[in-house]
């Protein structure tokens, strides 16, 4: 297949088994297996494309002009193939998650559900593959709104008050701030697709430059960035498999994805390093990852606990592209992968509590070590990839994201990477470690979730140490980034 | 034939009312009425080829070379507006029947097809011509037949909402007439293109001013311009579902290029000192009825009532574009005005699908109806998100010149508030959603009527247009462009 024919295929391939999952609607087995069949599928395209960027082939795609010299574009360049590959593998994972929890669950409207997870998962190749900020910007949008059954899936007034912060916030930024922001690049450089070293002219006006940052910053809401964060815990209401992929991995990683871009290929590093309002949004986003960490403390109920721990570990992700220098970017970038990792074997461990134990809250996890061990020391090892310790994958990404704020001798900001590690480590770790303490109550007999979550809990606690022992394949994946030449 | 082709588009169904008359069976009618207004499109879209060719055509009337006879004048402006106007008048004529056979006396079935074709002779009769009077004589024929049209609603509210309008309408074509008389009496002559050379030549006449200011407020009225709206959300909620499509497709699109046509190519706008003034009234009427109208539309508790305010507030923003005033801004309106037109055409004929289903269009009858109707639901939702402007739609593309146009002016503000505004949409079309699809259908009501193909297929089609136009832009955006360079270009140096 030709490299254009990959792109689209990968876009393609989600929204192909729609029809299909809509007519099975009676008869689960198929309908799952169809699923299956399909996130197997775009892991071999995407992997497809990794292959044919890795021998230097051009992968690009263009739409006819939508308006008077604007194509849609797609494009593969290395960031959105890492993000394509993390999507597309943890889509398979969940999907054998779902198929357990789903059913263990009695969840209605399941055919509605994997419909729309198909559909979210289109948009977030949609916008790995993105050559321009128009077709970012498309994906993006019809990202909230196809996720949005989603999160009010359970129909309750709570589910539909969750819709309506989700929606709302995530709708508004990207209208008020985004929207703008794109047609203001549009006007001031006539241009919209990402170029190596940004699009601006070196005779912009610092001013307006300094505006547009501002305002990308805020309107990739999906960034999470304080204080356009409520969405996230609002959709924690959404059943566990969606708040795995989707707001653990494919939507809140779009949000950081779309600001590595704009950062590295809009923008440009010099550019954006040089960008008056900068210091002021990164000390915003160091304030966003110490007191989301602090909130995520004071929350007892898990799932929220670990929506606040993602806005925390998101400004990782903004942080390192606000540094603007190439360690900072490749931190980031490996965070994006390092996270969501960790995160979605977090929220999968939630799930399978909650599934086996009907428990939610914090407080009632102690001595559940004894009955379900297997998903407490997943839990376990989650935890440590995301505070950035050994044996995981984390420990490498924030490694990176430290000498990125060595480098640019903002030490105040290594204490915070410092000290936000040593949050995590006590809203995180320690509930394992209670689970597993020797002397707490709790039943002893072992009492796990259905099989097809444990081997998802399997999967992707596996990728957290597999990550940790071969990170040179992601570091030479993102390597032509920061030296350069990162658009085909 | 080819010669009178732009006379035709008005022609056509002005004949054909007459000859409808004469079918007594409705199903006749319907078919004959199908038939005129088809033809008229055709008409109306070979002149937009043409002018795209050859520029502008110009017709005599009887052969009475102008500024004596009667000038039909076709440029790219009024071309785009025939042809959108054509479209939209057959596209609801054909979707018309089951919901007209479900809301309307059957007594008055054909004569009610033979009003439509009146007035859609009028509207196209408005934005053919180029003579001043012959203007007004057009905007009567299309107001007296929207009154009929209206009255036919389901209750005896539709009498009141239908005298209302009447009032109103009446104020409105009134004082376009007195500014038509002045400008009579100044210059002696009603040509447009003849007004357009002579007025510059009066220099700064009192007269003129006050013949302008009577024409705006005239033509303002028919627009529904906040704070001229009053008569517009009762008109919308009472009349025919039908009817308030294809006014909602048509009719102030009609009064839009009016107010574009007497303030560009006849008044000169950007050059006379009125400019100043009348940008500042148009901007800001335009962004009160941006909010104004979309909050009213939040709190309707109907869903036809809540679409009558949103048009108000999207009337507000092609006020606002002709307030910028520049060829982009001139640009952006005529695109809301195209793509408006496909927005609400699709979003009101699904209304009228949602009425013949369950009887009525408050949010409490239409409960769950996401699982009774899916297609309607679905192309309703389509024209939604066209409406609050998400990309992939067409309304993505008004929203983007609108905003564009803001920013080169450097309006930094009104493109924040154009921007911010949309998110009120947003809210209100998501009240429904929430309605259509998580709420449970009241139970026991079965559907009173058979479901209905054409009605269906016709709301479909224009969903699908809305996407069509969000991708494939060339049209509107082309035609648009040229037409604002013409308003902006026939400028008396």
């Amino acid at each position: 297949m030709s490299g254009a024919g990959l792109l689209v295929a990968s876009l393609c391939i989600p929204v192909t088994v729609i029809p299909g999952i809509t007519l099975l609607h009676n008869r689960p087995n198929p309908r799952e297996a169809l699923s299956l069949l399909a996130s197997a599928l775009l892991i071999l395209i995407n992997l497809g494309i990794y292959r044919s960027l890795q021998q230097g082939q051009t992968l690009a795609w263009q739409s006819g002009e939508v308006l008077p010299g604007l194509r849609l574009e797609l494009a593969a360049e290395p960031l959105g193939v890492l993000f394509s590959l993390i999507a597309s593998t943890l889509w398979l994972v969940t999907t054998v998650y779902a198929v357990g929890y789903m059913r263990a669950h009695n969840e209605g409207n399941q055919t509605r559900f994997y419909a729309f997870f198909a559909l979210s998962i289109a948009c977030v190749m949609g916008i790995a593959f993105a050559g321009n900020l128009l077709t970012l910007f498309l994906f993006y949008e019809v990202l909230s709104l196809s996720t949005w059954p989603l999160v009010v899936h359970a129909q309750t007034e709570r589910a539909r008050q969750g819709g309506r912060i989700y929606l709302g916030l995530l709708l508004g930024t990207s209208i008020v701030f985004f929207l703008p922001a794109i047609i203001l690049t549009w006007w001031t450089s006539s241009t919209l697709s990402f170029t190596d070293g940004g699009v601006f002219d070196p005779d912009t006006s610092p001013l307006l430059l300094a505006v547009l940052l501002v305002l990308f910053v805020f309107g990739v809401g999906k960034a999470a960035m304080m204080p356009f964060h409520r969405w996230l815990p609002a959709a924690m209401v959404a059943p566990t498999p969606v708040s795995a992929l989707l707001h653990a991995v494919a939507v809140v990683k779009a949000g950081v994805f779309s600001l590595l871009k704009i950062g590295i290929y809009i923008f440009g590093l010099d550019q954006l390093g040089a960008t008056g309002s900068r210091e002021a949004l990164l000390y915003l986003a160091t304030f966003s990852l110490l007191a989301a960490s602090v909130v995520a403390m004071r929350q007892d109920n898990l799932k929220a606990r670990l929506a606040y721990s993602t806005i925390s570990q998101l400004a990782y992700v903004s942080l390192g592209v606000l540094l603007a220098v190439p360690d900072s970017i490749t931190g980031g970038s490996m965070h994006i992968a390092m996270h969501a990792f960790g995160k979605i074997t977090l929220f999968f461990c939630a799930g399978a509590i909650l599934v086996a134990t009907h428990k939610t809250e914090v407080s009632q996890l102690q001595g559940l070590g004894r009955q379900m061990p297997f998903t407490m020391g997943a839990f376990l090892l989650a935890s440590l990839s995301i505070a950035g310790l050994p044996p995981t994958g984390g420990t490498w990404s924030k490694w990176y994201l430290m000498l990125g704020t060595l480098e640019t001798g903002a030490w105040l900001l290594t204490i915070a990477l410092l000290v936000s590690s040593i949050l995590n480590l006590i809203y995180l770790t320690l509930i394992p470690v209670r689970a597993f303490w020797p002397s707490a109550a709790g039943p002893r007999r072992m009492n796990e979730a259905p099989i097809a979550c444990c081997i998802a809990i399997a999967l992707s606690a596996g990728g957290c140490i597999a990550l940790f022992l071969f990170p040179q394949v992601l570091y030479q994946l993102i390597s032509p980034i920061t030296s350069g030449g990162g658009m085909p | 034939m080819i010669s009178h082709l732009a006379v035709l588009p008005v022609l056509l169904p002005l004949v054909g009312a007459p000859a409808c008359v004469v079918l007594r069976r409705p199903g006749a009618a319907w078919a004959f009425a199908c038939g005129v207004a088809f033809l008229a499109f055709v008409a109306a879209s070979h002149l937009l080829v043409q002018t795209r060719e050859l520029g502008v055509i110009s017709y005599a009337l009887g052969g009475w070379a102008a500024p004596w006879g009667i000038e039909y004048r076709i440029d790219l402006l009024n071309a785009l507006v025939l042809v959108l106007v054509s479209a939209m008048g057959m596209t609801v004529l054909l979707a018309s029947r089951a919901s007209v056979r479900g809301e309307v006396d059957p007594s008055r079935h054909s004569l009610f097809y033979v009003a439509y074709l009146l007035c859609l002779a009028g509207l196209l009769g408005i934005v053919a011509t180029g003579d001043a009077f012959n203007l007004f004589v057009f905007l009567e024929i299309s107001s007296l037949a929207t009154y009929a049209l209206v009255a036919c609603g389901r209750d005896r509210r539709a009498l009141i909402a239908a005298f209302n309008y009447l009032i109103m309408g009446t104020i409105g074509a009134t004082f376009i007439l007195i500014g038509i008389g002045f400008l009579y009496m100044t210059t002696g002559t009603l040509n447009m293109l003849d007004l357009a050379v002579r007025l510059p030549q009066l220099g700064e006449s009192q007269t003129v001013f006050a013949a302008y200011a009577f024409i705006v407020v005239g033509v303002c009225l028919k627009l529904a311009l906040f704070p001229l709206h009053l008569w517009l959300p009762g008109t919308y909620t009472q009349a025919p579902s039908i009817v308030t499509a294809f006014l909602a497709a048509t009719a102030t699109k009609v009064a839009l290029y009016v107010l574009v046509r007497f303030s560009f190519s006849v008044f000169h706008l950007e050059t006379s000192r009125l400019a100043l003034s009348l940008e500042a009234i148009f901007i800001t009427l335009g962004v009160v009825a941006a909010f104004a109208g979309s909050l009213v539309a939040i709190y309707a508790t109907d869903l036809k009532r809540g679409l009558a305010w949103s048009s108000i507030a999207q009337v507000g923003y092609m006020a606002i574009s002709v307030g910028i005033g520049t060829a982009a801004g001139l640009q952006a309106g005529l695109i809301h005005l195209f793509n408006h037109a496909l927005m609400k055409g699709a979003l009101f004929l699904a209304v009228a699908a949602y009425v013949l289903r369950v009887g009525g269009t408050t949010f409490r009858e239409l409960r769950g109806i996401g699982q009774r109707m899916p297609l309607t639901t679905a192309a309703f939702v389509v024209g939604g998100l066209s409406l609050i402007g998400i990309p992939g739609t067409a309304g993505f593309i008004s929203k983007w010149y609108l905003v564009m146009a803001a920013m080169e002016s450097e309006r930094w503000l009104l493109a924040f508030l154009v921007v911010a505004s949309s998110l009120l949409t947003a809210v209100y079309i998501w009240r429904f959603i929430e309605v259509a699809y998580l709420e449970k259908p009241e139970s026991g009501k079965a559907s009173p009527q058979k479901p209905a193909g054409m009605l269906l297929t016709c709301t479909l089609l224009l969903a699908l247009a809305n996407l069509y136009f969000g991708f494939d832009t060339r049209l509107p955006v082309s035609t648009s462009a040229g037409a604002a360079a013409n308003l902006l270009g026939a400028r008396t140096p």
